[in-house]
């Protein structure tokens, strides 16, 4: 008999608390695919959010470290600096990575830490059921913006894998998504490739995926991945934005 | 080795005697010197020094560096340690040890440069949300300040709690020779606790400050109510200036300790019988010191009154307390002090 298909070994064999259709768990199974194949999973050090993923620390089978809401890179450089051999990734929301933690964001990537930044686009704020986020698109209809976001009156999203691109720091940013096969393989890749470029060069990688949030953008599974691969991508295109490994 | 130095430095050579792995801050008046130092000196030993991009981001950085085990530290003054206020919070729900330095300054806002004592409150009652609480060590002089931080360090793995070093603008600027060769030995702890990655360990470790079943938050914050009360048993001290035979006690603590000294010697010239209880502990606050048998208390702070309700509190009512402050960076002059001594001593005798 063969095996097709079994949990990663660092993914806990445990119930995730997150809705159907929703983008965590997905990302969550190639992070920990990508850590049992790289065999780090040792050495390994989760950071997790504030958000609808703040109970991670359950489901990475790795050590993890829960920290206030956007705070994320300012604690894994806090691990990362004074334990350079190990890997640490930070693992963050788009209002807990764009809106409260902008300033760990851009910082961390500043100085360009050896770590990887995992950044869950949904466009919305999952946990707290729904609001604005800074990466909710122009006229999206959120609990906060009952009439759709008005750029006019409530900003425009931040793009953040552009944003960062500027930042000298950085040695890998992409932007991926997991709305169908063909993306969720090229996320896999990219992660993979972030890790490896912590492990190898001591660089900053920046994963940003496009993700679905069904139950606050009110949809069914298949219509919020249709979301992903329409709106989301159009607004947010898909690619590499910085890849200088090897330079 | 004896080398003169400023309360700021000495905190910071104190800090790297103890093994501290990694200093996080950002700056501000009255504290530079002390993360000047740290960027100097640190390195040389091994550490990290890193300035951070807010005191918010200084904060978590210790967060992460204590999860890691290592020995971290941030110093501030205050308007950024008010920033620090959520990180600390966290850190206390985490029972992470570190060491948070305040060199206080005139408030609140942006206030002013000057010394003050005003974030008394901030630091002995809680400052961040919840149930929690800090240990605050008090150092009197810049020699203190450098053995203070060592013990800071060691009572914050012993407990595993942040601890918070509460000082002045005079002290961190004021220059007196400290001897670095009698400082304490720093003491070791076991981390098994510590996020460092598995490496063969069965169990992974979590840091956390989730709870969301309240029976099981309620017994968590109870369990470190106990570890309080088994601190404030263990850990309150206090410094006796001539107070054996005192009648009237003057209490203050830090620069203004040493001034209310100056003017208690006055006061003796005059034949006043009066001492001197200097809190070397704001929290545990050292209560059994103002038990024994005085007359009179007169606390002198810099800010409105903020110690002396613990003071208050420490004698039940049953003593009379009085204070005098001076705020906003003005500092109490010894005269000031002889002189509402001799006033109390004066209502005495009629
Ligand atoms: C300091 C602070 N402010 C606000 C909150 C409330 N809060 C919890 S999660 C969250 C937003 C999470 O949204 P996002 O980061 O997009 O992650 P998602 O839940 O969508 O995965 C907010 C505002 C908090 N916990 N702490």
């Amino acid at each position: 008999m063969n095996t097709i298909y079994e949990k990663p070994r660092s993914l806990s064999d445990v119930n995730f608390h997150y809705c159907p259709g929703c983008g965590h768990g997905v990302v969550h199974r190639l992070i920990c695919e990508v850590i049992d194949e790289l065999n780090i999973n040792d050495k390994t050090i989760a950071v997790v959010p504030v958000g609808c993923a703040v109970m991670s620390y359950d489901y990475f089978e790795c050590d993890a470290v829960e920290s206030a809401h956007g705070r994320a890179p300012a604690v894994a450089t806090g691990i990362k600096r004074c334990m350079p051999d190990k890997v640490v990734f930070s693992y963050q929301g788009d209002g807990d990575l764009a809106a409260i933690g902008t300033a760990e964001t851009i910082h961390a990537a500043a100085r360009g830490e050896a770590i990887t930044v995992i950044f869950v686009n949904n466009t919305i704020y999952g946990m707290t059921g729904g609001q604005m986020a800074p990466t909710s698109l122009p006229g999206q209809v959120t609990q906060t913006t009952p009439c759709g976001r008005d750029p006019y009156t409530q900003g425009y999203p931040l793009k953040m894998c552009e944003i960062l691109s500027q930042v000298q720091g950085v040695s890998y940013i992409e932007r991926c998504a997991i709305d169908t096969v063909p993306h969720i393989n090229a996320a896999k890749k990219a992660i993979k490739k972030a890790f490896l470029n912590q492990i190898e060069n001591g660089g900053y990688s920046f994963i940003e995926l496009l993700c679905s949030c069904p139950t606050n953008w009110k949809m069914t599974p298949k219509q919020a991945k249709e979301r992903i691969g329409s709106e989301m991508c159009e607004y947010y295109p898909l690619g590499v934005f910085v890849d200088k490994i090897g330079e | 080795m004896k080398e003169l130095m400023k309360g700021n430095e000495a905190i910071a050579a104190g800090a790297i005697h103890a093994g501290v792995k990694c200093f996080f801050g950002y700056p501000i008046t009255p504290q530079t010197e002390l993360a000047a130092y740290m960027a100097k000196h640190l390195p040389k030993s091994g550490g990290v020094f890193l300035q951070a991009e807010s005191e918010v981001s200084a904060i978590n950085m210790v967060y992460g560096a204590s999860s890691a085990g290592f020995r971290a530290m941030t110093s501030s003054s205050s308007p950024g340690v008010s920033l620090k206020q959520e990180g600390i919070s966290f850190l206390a729900a985490a029972d992470l040890p570190c060491v948070i330095v305040n060199v206080m300054r005139g408030g609140p806002g942006l206030g002013g440069i000057q010394p003050s004592q005003a974030d008394y409150f901030q630091a002995v009652k809680g400052g961040g949300h919840g149930d929690y609480r800090l240990i605050v060590l008090a150092p009197g002089n810049v020699a203190e300040m450098a053995e203070m931080t060592v013990k800071a360090f060691d009572l914050a793995d012993k407990w595993r709690i942040p601890v918070m070093i509460l000082t002045d603008g005079v002290l961190g600027q004021m220059m007196e020779t400290v001897d670095m060769d009698s400082l304490p030995e720093r003491k070791y702890y076991d981390k098994e606790w510590a996020v460092t990655g598995r490496s063969g360990r069965a169990h992974k470790n979590i840091v956390k400050t989730l709870h969301l079943d309240a029976e099981e938050l309620e017994k968590i914050v109870l369990e470190r109510e106990e570890k309080y009360r088994r601190i404030e048993c263990e850990e309150a001290d206090a410094e006796e200036y001539r107070a054996d035979d005192a009648d009237i006690i003057v209490t203050a603590y830090g620069i203004t300790s040493r001034i209310a000294k100056a003017a208690v010697d006055r006061a003796r010239e005059s034949g006043v019988r009066v001492g001197v209880v200097r809190p070397k502990t704001l929290y545990p606050f050292p209560s059994e010191f103002y038990n024994k048998g005085y007359k009179k208390i007169l606390c002198v702070e810099m800010s409105t009154g903020q110690m002396v309700e613990d003071v208050k509190l420490a004698v039940k009512c049953g003593v009379p307390v009085e204070f005098y402050g001076r705020t906003g960076g003005m500092i109490p002059g010894e005269d000031e002090i002889y002189e509402r001594i001799m006033m109390m001593a004066k209502e005495d005798a009629k």
